[in-house]
């Protein structure tokens, strides 16, 4: 556990030393937030129909900036063969995955603290239940890195690497985005956490399940 | 003793006289299949005893490319990867099958070719998006080694997500979902209660599992001979 932290901190300190992933993925779910909202036009004058496209737009903005991280997230270990020393490293092989899992939620994290408000000024909300939105995120977010870090680390060994994340990567998160954004739907709408434990079980049994397939098969991801 | 090529010929033979007699009850000693009201329902109800088995026939495909997923990792032998790779590709066809079958079904039903509202239309869909994504990983990959133990965790991680794609469309619209599909299978009234009904769907039953058994068998066999063939010109050269 504390190894894994290490790598985190690792992950984390490269980071914001040059800011690179960070700045462009806030920017990025910016930019798809504003398509969205150009694309959408006179739509948004309606309240009602606001709330209904509102979450799918927020969850696409997340997933679209988590990929940006991700495909970065073990490619930039490939210079200066970083990730043959950290295979090298007298740690368990899952301590690098939860070191990386570590690493890239921290920084999705940022990015959703930084999206939402954003999002709420853009689509004119007023978001109420505060408490219950952080933990459809947080849930959410763990269940969409814990299979990104896995398929990040799949795809890293391939020719089109980045081409192939999405691809692999979309399909397998299905279940957790329909419960999130439809979680984040009743939220908005003034839901409160009872309206949404259907949804939070699945999250949760969906995180759990991955969590533990990934810590088993990630051996075999990373390679020799 | 017969050979494996002596094998699978019979097995193919034994295939195409059973799937001939299930086409031909299908179309010939099925009664005709009234409705709930008595109505006599039109003949596009006869595409379900091609649809169902097609479909469980897919998610075996599926179950066996999982399997030996697992197999492939624990025992690193290299059949447990051509029975994958094998399995998976037949799957997937399998798998168009029943969204193109369930397509026309529907179209013949409810009056629309495709509806978000259903939640068994969308995990096929889904499904077919994830073996999709599996045959495209093992076409980026050079190293038969490598690709072999990528794919494999792929095939886990994918099989895993289905479940719960299935669940997490229930949440989706679990209000629109129940009146759509049952009108036509369970709930019409008699249904599948006759035994000529019943019959029928176990023979056509027998008769997809049988196929994908054959094309398993070959495809698994042209696989063998084509890396013996891959390892002679290396040899030669």
């Amino acid at each position: 556990m504390i190894r894994s932290l290490h790598i985190a901190a690792k992950d984390l300190k490269a980071e914001f030393r040059t800011k690179q992933m960070l700045n462009s993925m806030v920017i990025f779910s910016l930019l798809v937030i504003v398509i969205f909202s150009i694309s959408f036009g006179d739509l948004l004058g309606d309240s009602k129909i606001v709330s209904q496209l509102a979450p799918g737009v927020l969850w696409i903005s997340f997933t679209f900036a988590g990929m940006l991280g991700l495909s970065r997230s073990f490619a930039s270990e490939l210079e200066n063969g970083c990730l043959e020393g950290l295979k090298l490293c007298p740690v368990d092989r899952s301590a690098i995955y939860n070191g990386k899992i570590i690493s890239n939620a921290v920084i999705m994290f940022l990015v959703e603290i930084i999206t939402v408000p954003l999002f709420v000024v853009l689509f004119n909300f007023n978001i109420t239940g505060l408490f219950e939105l952080a933990i459809v995120i947080l849930l959410g977010t763990i269940g969409f890195i814990s299979v990104g870090t896995l398929l990040s680390a799949l795809t890293v060994n391939t020719r089109t690497r980045e081409l192939l994340l999405p691809v692999l990567l979309l399909p397998v998160i299905i279940p957790v985005i329909i419960p999130a954004v439809v979680a984040t739907g009743k939220i908005l709408t003034n839901g409160d956490i009872s309206d949404i434990s259907g949804e939070l079980r699945l999250l949760l049994v969906y995180d759990v399940i991955f969590f533990v397939i990934a810590q088993l098969v990630f051996e075999y991801a990373i390679g020799d | 003793m017969l050979t494996n090529f002596q094998k699978t010929k019979i097995l193919s033979i034994f295939t195409a006289i059973v799937m001939l007699i299930a086409n031909y009850m299908i179309f010939f000693y099925l009664p005709q299949m009234r409705g709930g009201a008595g109505e006599l329902l039109g003949s596009s109800f006869k595409i379900f005893y091609f649809h169902l088995p097609i479909a469980i026939t897919s998610y075996l495909a599926f179950f066996v490319v999982f399997v030996a997923s697992i197999l492939y990792l624990k025992k690193g032998t290299h059949n447990w990867d051509v029975l994958a790779r094998s399995s998976a590709e037949i799957g997937l066809i399998f798998a168009a099958l029943v969204l193109v079958t369930g397509s026309i079904w529907g179209h013949a039903t409810w009056g629309v070719y495709w509806t978000w509202n259903d939640i068994r239309l969308v995990t096929s869909l889904v499904l077919f998006l994830v073996y999709i994504a599996y045959l495209m990983m093992r076409q980026a990959i050079e190293e038969p080694e490598k690709r072999a133990r990528l794919s494999a965790v792929f095939g886990i991680v994918g099989f895993a997500s289905v479940p719960l794609s299935f669940l997490s469309i229930r949440i989706w619209q679990s209000y629109a979902h129940p009146l759509m599909f049952g009108q036509g299978v369970q709930e019409s009234g008699g249904g599948l209660e006759g035994t000529s009904l019943k019959l029928t769907l176990i023979v056509n039953f027998i008769a997809y599992f049988l196929l994908y058994a054959t094309i398993l068998a070959y495809k698994v066999q042209n696989e063998n001979i084509q890396e013996e063939i891959s390892a002679k010109k290396q040899s030669l050269e």
